[in-house]
């Protein structure tokens, strides 16, 4: 039987993007607004776009921060889902899921906030990573950022080194957007149905 | 390292491109999505389509054009025109847009800016700033130019920033569709004093003006839209100009 992706549908996330990008591997994404919707669910998406807390808020309100937790597939999050799945955040004082045990930060710095386009990856590592050469280029649009971390298993260049991807067990979390990366872009998230 | 950004840019009336001199004089210049997906294949870093009718009644033409540009290529894309509240916002972003861009209506209510920052993030806020050299001051203009404000570009740009815009977009109306060249002067005094990224647009002819907006201008990215639509140059033309020059592009 073919495998079943869902995307987390919480008002927060680019969606669209996500379901066109997978239409273009021959698989349909399934969407998962309630905690009951994971049931039949073999992987997740966690997209995000926007602000931290206000996305967690909505999640808390569904109980879908608990249901993805407790998800023992893979789970995916993308910008901002990746960072709602770390311990907290000071965007809005925001506190994650814990699923990565990281404190997310604002940028600052002398260059420009948003870290906003196609920055370079290197330190890659495990699956997730498969066939993607070092130096590949992504697109990155984010204010906050992980830290480098003992967890990552790609990381990127901004003011100083910081984890464009991480995983822990079946977590992964990605900080640029795999769905708007072109080709490297499409073979992650080819890799991420594979697993 | 990040790289600087090349934007192909289309303007969309009634579903198809179209490009004017000076904002106006259109000319048919194919279809968005064929376009779209083109450039995205040549190397282009990200896309902007924007509205130029942006009437009620031709708002689903235009979100059907977002949709199917969506579906067909794999790099990010902001949607502009007319744009004037959040519920419109959502339905673009929620057919595969990633960033809007607001412009007349943020000079007419500049709390939009902070109103959208709030419920969609910074990041997907981008500012469009049409700017006119008049009597040596470069000075905002709206309505497609039509309409000159009181207002200085290089205030106007802080101002945006400090509600909450995510990225400029500075276009000259001095220099658009003239292929002399961005307007340097502007485009750099405006980069150095905001803390976002800007992309400079107008006047691009030659590899060469991108080399100089992104050196001599110190835009982040720069937009075009004429010399792309009809072949002038090509984008990779432009990338490998730029490789050479030691700047870095993807």
């Amino acid at each position: 039987m073919k495998q079943q992706i869902k995307i987390i549908d919480y008002k927060a996330g680019n969606i669209a993007s996500v379901r066109h990008a997978f239409r273009r591997l021959g698989l349909e994404a399934g969407l998962a607004a309630f905690p009951e919707d994971l049931e039949d669910a073999d992987k997740l998406i966690f997209p995000g776009v926007g602000h931290a807390r206000a996305a967690m808020n909505i999640l808390k309100e569904k109980d879908m921060d608990q249901a993805i937790k407790a998800f023992k597939g893979p789970v995916l999050g993308i910008c901002l889902g990746m960072q709602l799945m770390a311990d907290s955040s000071e965007e809005g004082d925001m506190q994650g899921m814990g699923l990565f045990p990281d404190k997310i930060k604002r940028f600052s710095g002398d260059f420009k906030v948003p870290h906003m386009g196609w920055n370079s990856l290197y330190g890659l590592e495990g699956p997730l990573f498969a066939n993607v050469p070092e130096a590949s280029h992504v697109y990155f649009v984010h204010s906050y950022y992980m830290p480098k971390s003992s967890r990552a298993i790609a990381l990127c260049q901004y003011g100083e080194a910081f984890t464009a991807a991480c995983s822990k067990d079946q977590f992964f979390g990605v900080q640029f957007h795999p769905e708007k990366s072109g080709k490297p872009g499409m073979q992650i998230l080819q890799n991420f149905i594979d697993l | 390292m990040l790289t600087k950004r090349i934007i192909p840019c289309l303007d969309i009336k009634e579903g198809r491109t179209v490009k004017g001199v000076n904002f106006g004089n259109l000319r048919d210049a194919g279809d968005p999505v064929e376009l779209a997906a083109r450039y995205s294949e040549e190397g282009a870093d990200e896309l902007t389509l924007l509205d130029i009718t942006a009437t009620l009644e031709k708002r689903s033409t235009f979100l059907q054009v977002v949709e199917d540009v969506a579906a067909a290529v794999s790099i990010p894309f902001t949607v502009g025109g007319g744009i004037a509240n959040e519920h419109e916002v959502e339905k673009l972003l929620s057919k595969g847009a990633d960033k809007v861009s607001v412009n007349t209506a943020s000079l007419r209510d500049p709390e939009l800016i902070t109103r959208l920052s709030d419920a969609f993030g910074d990041q997907c806020v981008v500012v469009a700033i049409d700017a006119r050299l008049i009597d040596g001051e470069w000075l905002v203009v709206s309505h497609a130019g039509t309409r000159i404000t009181e207002r200085k570009t290089i205030d106007w740009a802080k101002e945006v920033c400090d509600r909450g815009a995510g990225e400029i977009l500075l276009t000259s109306f001095t220099a658009d569709g003239s292929r002399n060249g961005f307007s340097l002067d502007i485009t750099r005094e405006v980069a150095e004093n905001v803390p976002v990224p800007v992309i400079a647009s107008g006047g691009a002819g030659l590899p060469a003006h991108f080399l100089d907006v992104f050196v001599e201008g110190m835009a982040d990215a720069a937009l075009a839209a004429g010399i792309f639509h009809y072949q002038v140059i090509g984008i990779e033309e432009i990338k490998s100009f730029l490789r050479k020059h030691k700047i870095a592009v993807r």
